[in-house]
């Protein structure tokens, strides 16, 4: 119910697309219409009119409606594989395939003279045929 | 035979992400957990609100809405909220469990209005019965947001310290009531004396 101030609302819009929607998942509080993201909003204005930080207006809903309404969770040990899963996975991939490479990799010292050989092996046996 | 090991290893690696996903799908995602168990239930701003006015009804006179519980009646015994509105159409269904709750006399039940137009509240009630020992009026929903609310019907049992030890989204079921609810009112009446 609080007046709005026009020098107020891109900061009311950046706090709430933060904020996910919880009657129509998959929007923020920012996109949806629905009557609880429309309150959601006034009360962020009048949390900012009040001067409190948007660290501040977010804590008070994850307080209130939980982690869940976080876009970006926090790092606990129920999101610890949230975050760093992707790291793991690029790191294993990334060490799995060094290790696959090297593995195909003829010993070292022979590898120049092996790559050589194989690619010229084929040429000299067809030059031989002709 | 290192090779094959490696191979195992990316396939058992892909079988727990696949069941972690599979997991992912089979969960609902309209059960949020909730914030507030475990945690303080707004009291004070609960006992600021303004209550509906007197409503008595045929069947039970001697239930009646206006009269502010006190502080004593919030913190030191074991109650339920119920957050209703009268334009909520899956409130209706629960609504005869309400009844039953009131008339066990297990726990005393009180309401919350939610943005409800006050008019609207009193004649739902006078109409289909009043189950509370006090209703709220929270018009703004402002209280619904302390409350984590996302949506009505929702209903949150609390302790003798005013602390949240339950709460359930969705009409309430007979079924629930005498399943989880009614065993838990009890458990904490008995543990907290």
């Amino acid at each position: 119910m609080s007046t709005s101030d026009p020098q107020l609302e891109p900061q009311v819009k950046a706090v709430a697309e933060q904020l996910r929607c919880l009657v129509c998942q998959n929007q923020t509080i920012a996109d949806s219409n629905s009557e609880l993201a429309v309150d959601l909003r006034s009360q962020i204005r009048e949390q900012l009119q009040q001067g409190r930080s948007e660290q501040q207006i977010a804590d008070y809903m994850a307080q209130r409606y939980g982690d869940y309404v976080l876009y970006k969770p926090p790092v606990n040990a129920a999101t610890a594989l949230l975050w760093a899963g992707p790291f793991t996975l690029v790191v294993g991939g990334a060490l799995a395939m060094t290790i696959a490479i090297r593995r195909r990799r003829p010993k070292p010292g022979s590898t120049s003279k092996e790559a050589t050989a194989t690619v010229t092996v084929p040429t000299g046996a067809g030059g031989a045929d002709a | 035979m290192k090779r094959s090991w490696g191979v195992w290893l990316v396939v058992a690696a892909f079988a727990v992400l696949l069941a972690l996903l599979g997991r992912g799908l089979m969960l609902n995602p309209r059960e949020l957990p909730s914030a507030l168990v475990g945690k303080p239930a707004p009291i004070a701003q609960l006992q600021a609100l303004p209550q509906l006015p007197n409503v008595q009804t045929a069947q039970r006179a001697d239930l009646r809405t206006g009269a502010a519980p006190t502080a004593t009646q919030l913190l030191g015994q074991v109650w339920m909220l119920n957050v209703w509105a009268s334009w909520c159409v899956s409130c209706r269904e629960e609504h005869g469990v309400l009844m039953d709750i009131a008339r066990s006399a297990v726990v005393p039940l009180y309401g919350l209005a939610y943005k409800d137009k006050t008019d609207d509240a009193l004649v739902w009630l006078r109409q289909r019965g009043n189950p509370y020992a006090a209703s709220f009026d929270d018009a703004t929903g402002r209280m619904g947001i302390e409350l984590g609310v996302y949506g009505v019907p929702e209903t949150f049992v609390i302790d003798r310290q005013g602390i949240v030890r339950h709460r359930s989204t969705g009409p309430l079921t007979q079924r629930e009531w005498a399943e989880v609810i009614r065993p838990l009112v009890e458990r904490l009446k008995r543990t907290q004396a």
